[in-house]
């Protein structure tokens, strides 16, 4: 069966490429695939009869218990000949049916294919869970099909209905079949079915799957969905809505009868939501003037009909049921087809317009007649047998009197209205009606054959006019290829109908699996008792109730007060809709300090309350590990305080990086070096970076908006402060298991090679968590760079030799106020010099070049003390940083700390001699050294996969090398390595951004020669800033 | 410092030092103030307090101090305990990376509104005015419609091939 699956899936993937070469000719080879599932059933016919099921199983997701498991048993073979039989016809007839025109027909055919699959998988899996899968697949396959006109409101509207009702109950579905699979121990719907489970919980399981079955099968509340979703092409209506995918619900239910009928919440369920739907879809396809909605809410008559005698649980009623279920893929399939054919010919659907059209095409009447007989059930057609069975076993029930009573009460009245809706069909597509017939001839007379043609009403014209008759001598008859379909499956009805027996045998095995009652038979003439009474009975009443037709439209125009489904649908959702924005309004504030308020809140009365009871006892607590820790607890006491109370930018952040270098002190006293390294220099970076954005930023803070709230503030700081107090003490202490890092010490030396068992932590033994990191801090830059470079991130590297020294035309800083000038002129040159406003008209003194592009740098912005310290210490930090780089792996350092190092190393250059100074000494982009980067950490961890080894499994070398001596190469170094040179990205592209393009900003220099204040204005960058 | 009483089978002494415990409380209380305000460098020197505070917690959790975690300087026994300082060191460095965004969210903020203060959300007040006036908060034109389905039948009618007059084989 999966040789099946896998025909569908490659037919409905090569259905586009299909439809635009060979046109809509394509679906005749798309036919090819359901035809494979109907030729597969028929030649396991005789596997199925003899009990020999064939089985697959291919295991998928064992850890849910979800395998692809399939089997194929009467009732699945069943299914598996209607879907792919009727599949195959309804693809054979879309050949002739759409024109050649027809927009979206590659998209159509793929999913209409791609459903015929999804079909087959669902009535042949034999797991729960992979059901469900196919359910919900062929949900939102039948969602685009009714979408297809998508530009059509009623389409989408339609669309939008289906899959909301038919989600919802397949949730409901999924709740119970879980709750199946773990009540029975099984996810096997065969053995779940075999072997039912009990309880409660069971008993809530199965209402919940009847509650899926009756969203799919369009059952009372939820059947409005179904008429609605004839907004679908009629070859879609034909499979999906009445062939195909309503009968998963009908199938659902048959499949569990047997397990679960005896359940008195089944057979509530099943008589009154299926005998209603009986009822109500009967009454309702009397009152429609469309052919398609006739049909429609027949169908949904028919579905409540086929339920309630497969839900039953008496054999009798199932035989009948399953009689009836091939019987109505067989007519209904074949009388959408035909209405098709009608719409096609004549353009319309509506009955009040037609008139005449079974003369002009015989042979579909002649088909529609004889679908039509076998639905309403007239000897010796399929529908017949399949309804006196029905009868008979109701008639002779051994149930319940209340049960069968109430059962036998809606088959009835149910006929009864099915035989009126039947002719009301016939006759509204194929009779010749007085009045209508009239006003053709009328309109022939009087404008002339000449002017009805001209004005084509069958096409130009829509909503009221559309009562203007259509001409029948206008009507030609359909292609041939049109009218094979429906006509084959019309024959069907009579040729099954004609050997009852041969159905008999076929699908008794099935009903024998249900637990009750006596076995049924399907024959033609069961001799004469009470079902043939009640057959003329419902014939004799259907023809009386289509003969005063008129009467009972009126009476029921007048009498229909009860709100339609479809309407109460709708203010449903409207209130929804209403309920969830005022749900929005209260909770989504649009305020992030009331939103954070509310989390933090919430922090401190439930997690909070919840570690206040669970309290140490006996409470142990040190007041200190080391002494000294006591004094830089002080200080970062003293230090947060100030930070909060501070009215200052630059002193907040200043206070705040104090409190940073005390944590590094506590690290370094808790044994920690690595950190404490780390620690200083992040704290070092974050603390220049921070004063680079804030020179450009207002220096005091506004306290406008939240002096108000000051208190509530404090007092939620304060809870937090005093909860998380709670935890640090409560948590170490909760402690029971041995901690993982107890054996890090020997793994680090033994496997990662290393010594310092931090860095080794890092590159080898949680190595995924620093590619992760890595990774976020890859982000971070970009984003970082998105947000400061506004027109492209890959902006040119500010070098050297774009910007030429130009003693009289410093490129950095030029126009800044020079308050010094006089005085470093006086102090360099002669004393006479007068002084003058406009620096650049008297000559600058040579100043002796310390670093690289100090030239660019405005003069009055350049200390020579600076610059010769950095030109002092620059290389030494780069070669420290390789030390650390190389020695990580043994003692303090690593990759981390090489990276932040160089990173502040390129800092002291960018703030000594500016932009170019920087880009001078790091003149590559920092994208490549973050990919590199990247690169280096995750790619070579895929090294070891070569080498035999997982992902990130370090490989120990040591080879002896000449001169430098025994090398002791751990390949996780290149991780490290990857790490260094992903940090340095980092650093570079925060001094790119807020440093370099920030004092270009500044300056109001724009590489584009554009205006240099479009950073300041928000249209322009909103409509214009790429980056 | 007395480590004799951390048995090596067990694992290391989790018993917290009181004034790490209070260093967290200081942390969080002045973290959550500054983040409770509307300016996003205090926003942001919140976060990197409470940061600060986050790790010290981690720091805790690992057990007792000891000597720096690098076999054949510190005994194992004495060791203080690798992994939270593993993930210490990654947050430290995470929080340098989230530390730049933000204070490039605030530099751009500062370039288009001339202020750093992190307004509430246009979209959640419309909402609200709309619900307070019961209307609709968006214009659904597919629900809203109100002519039914077989007022639409009719109409709504697929792209068959023509088999009147013209003939289409």
């Amino acid at each position: 069966m999966l040789i099946l699956l896998a025909v569908h899936l490659i037919a409905a993937l090569v259905a586009p490429a299909l439809v635009s070469w060979l046109g809509r000719r394509a679906f005749l080879v798309l036919a090819l695939a359901p035809a494979s599932a109907f030729g597969y059933a028929l030649a396991h016919t005789r596997d199925v009869l003899d009990g020999n099921l064939p089985e697959q199983t291919l295991s998928w997701v064992p850890s849910l218990g979800l395998d692809l498991t399939f089997r194929l048993d009467t009732l699945s073979w069943l299914m598996l000949l209607v879907v792919g039989g009727v599949g195959a016809a309804v693809l054979v007839y879309c050949t002739a049916y759409f024109s050649r025109e027809a927009h979206g027909l590659g998209r159509f055919a793929a999913i209409l294919t791609a459903f015929a699959g999804t079909m087959v998988g669902l009535v042949t899996a034999d797991n729960l869970l992979l059901l469900f899968v196919f359910w919900e697949l062929t949900t939102v396959f039948s969602y685009l099909l009714i979408g297809h006109h998508a530009d059509r409101k009623a389409s989408r509207r339609a669309a939008m209905q289906a899959i909301v009702i038919t989600t919802a109950g397949g949730l409901a579905m999924l709740v119970g079949l879980v709750t199946l699979g773990v009540s029975a121990g099984s996810w096997r719907i065969s053995e779940v079915v075999a072997d039912p489970p009990g309880g409660t919980a069971v008993t809530v399981a199965v209402v919940l799957l009847l509650i899926g079955a009756a969203t799919k099968s369009a059952l009372i509340p939820f059947h409005f969905w179904l008429p609605a979703a004839m907004a679908a092409p009629t070859p879609v209506s034909a499979y999906l809505h009445a062939a195909a995918m309503v009968k998963a619900g009908v199938y659902l239910v048959a499949r569990f009868a047997p397990g679960f009928s005896d359940l008195l919440a089944w057979q509530v369920v099943i008589v009154a939501v299926a005998g209603g739907t009986v009822l109500v879809g009967g009454y309702r396809a009397l009152r429609q003037h469309d052919l398609k909605l006739i049909l429609a809410f027949g169908t949904v008559s028919q579905l409540g009909l086929i339920i309630l005698l497969l839900g039953l649980g008496t054999r009798g009623a199932a035989l009948a049921g399953l009689a009836l279920l091939g019987a109505h893929a067989l007519f209904k399939s074949s009388l959408f087809l035909l209405t098709g054919i009608v719409d096609a010919a004549t353009g319309t659907r509506d009955i009040r317009r037609l008139t005449g059209i079974g003369r002009r095409l015989p042979l579909t009447a002649a088909a529609g007649v004889l679908a039509t007989a076998s639905m309403i059930g007239i000897p010796p057609l399929m529908g017949f047998v399949a309804k006196e069975a029905a009868l008979e076993s109701l008639v002779h029930g051994t149930g319940p009197v209340w049960r069968d009573a109430i059962a036998l009460f809606a088959i009835v009245v149910g006929s009864v209205l099915t035989v009126a809706y039947g002719l009301r069909w016939v006759w509204g597509a194929f009779g010749t009606k007085g009045a209508t017939a009239r006003a053709v001839a009328r309109a022939n007379e009087h404008i002339g054959a000449a002017a009805l043609r001209e004005s084509d009403p069958r096409r130009a014209h829509s909503g009221a006019e559309d009562l203007a008759p259509v001409d029948p001598a206008t009507v030609n008859r359909p292609p041939a290829l049109l009218a094979v379909s429906p006509v084959v499956l019309a024959v069907l009805g009579l040729v099954l109908g004609l050997m009852p027996q041969v159905g008999d045998e076929l699908l008794a095995p099935y009903a024998a699996t249900y637990p009750a009652g006596e076995e049924g038979h399907l024959v033609l003439w069961a001799g004469f008792g009470a079902p043939v009474v009640l057959s003329a009975i419902i014939l004799g009443g259907g023809a009386l109730l289509f003969w005063w037709r008129g009467t009972f439209e009126r009476l029921q125009a007048a009498t229909w007060n009860v709100p339609e489904a479809d309407q109460v649908y709708r203010r449903t959702m409207r209130r929804l809709d209403d309920l969830a924005a005022d749900v929005t309004a209260m909770t989504q504030r649009g305020s992030l300090p009331f939103y954070l308020g509310a989390i933090l809140v919430v922090l401190i009365l439930v997690p909070g309350v919840a570690a206040f009871f669970a309290w140490p006892d006996p409470l142990e607590l040190r007041a200190w590990d080391r002494p000294a820790q006591l004094v830089v607890v002080g200080i970062i006491t003293v230090a947060t305080i100030l930070t909060v109370r501070a009215r200052r930018r630059l002193k907040a952040v200043l206070l705040a990086g104090g409190v940073g270098y005390a944590m590094a002190a506590l690290f370094l006293l808790h044994g920690a070096p690595d950190l404490a390294m780390t620690q200083v220099l992040v704290e070092t970076v974050t603390l220049a970076v921070m004063v680079l954005v804030m020179r450009r930023l207002p220096p005091y803070f506004s306290d406008r908006p939240l002096a108000g709230s000051r208190w509530v503030r404090l007092a939620i700081g304060l809870g937090v402060g005093v909860v998380m107090m709670i935890f640090a003490v409560i948590a170490p202490l909760a402690r029971t298991a041995v901690p993982v890092s107890v054996d890090f010490p020997s793994e680090a030396e033994n496997f990662g090679g290393g010594k310092n068992i931090v860095n080794v932590t890092l590159v080898d033994i949680r190595a995924w968590d620093t590619v992760g990191e890595i990774s976020v801090l890859l982000v971070a830059a970009t984003g970082v760079a998105s947000l400061v470079f506004l027109r492209r991130r890959s902006g040119e590297i500010p070098r050297m030799r774009s910007a030429p020294p130009d003693p009289g035309r410093p490129r950095v800083w030029a126009d800044a106020p020079d308050t010094g000038r006089e005085l470093r002129l006086g102090r360099l040159s002669a004393p006479q010099e007068p002084s003058s406003v406009g620096g650049a008209t008297s000559a600058e003194p040579e100043m002796r070049s310390w670093l690289m592009a100090e030239g660019t740098l405005a003069p009055q912005r350049r200390s020579v003390i600076f610059e010769v310290v950095t030109r002092l210490v620059f290389h030494s930090m780069i070669v420290f940083a390789l030390f650390l780089l190389f020695s990580g792996h043994n003692s303090p350092g690593g990759g981390f700390a090489a990276g932040l190092l160089v990173g502040i190393a390129l800092l002291v250059r960018y703030l000594a001699g500016g932009r170019y100074e920087l880009g001078e000494a790091a003149p590559v982009h920092p994208g490549l050294l973050l990919g590199t980067g990247l690169f280096l950490s995750a790619g070579v961890g895929l090294l070891a996969l070569l080498l035999g080894g997982e992902v990130l499994q370090s490989v120990i070398i040591d080879i002896h090398v000449p001169v430098i001596g025994d090398v002791h190469l751990v390949t996780s170094l290149f991780f490290d390595i990857g790490v260094f040179l992903l940090v340095i990205g980092l650093v570079l592209d925060i001094l790119r951004s807020l440093g370099a393009e920030v004092d270009r900003q500044a300056e109001g220099i724009d590489d584009d020669s554009s205006n240099p204040l479009v950073a300041l204005e928000p249209d322009s960058v909103e409509a214009g800033g790429e980056r | 410092m007395n480590l004799a009483d951390v048995s090596p089978t067990e694992g290391l002494s989790t018993v917290p030092s009181l004034a790490l415990v209070l260093a967290i409380g200081v942390l969080f209380t002045g973290g959550i103030y500054l983040l409770l305000e509307r300016s996003l460098t205090r926003i942001l020197i919140g976060f990197i307090l409470v940061g600060n505070g986050v790790n010290l917690m981690l720091l805790v959790a690992g057990g007792r101090a000891g000597g720096a975690p690098i076999v054949g300087i510190t005994p194992e026994d004495e060791m203080s305990d690798p992994l939270v300082q593993a993930m210490i060191l990654t947050a430290v460095v995470i929080t340098l990376g989230l530390t730049a965004f933000v204070l490039a969210m605030a530099y751009r903020s500062w370039q288009l509104n001339g202020h750093d203060e992190v307004q509430d959300d246009l979209e959640d007040r419309r909402i609200a005015r709309r619900a307070a006036e019961n209307a609709p908060s968006y214009a659904d034109e597919d629900a809203e419609a109100t002519d039914t389905l077989d007022d639409e039948a009719p109409e709504v009618r697929d792209e068959t091939s023509r088999l009147g007059r013209e003939g289409d084989r």
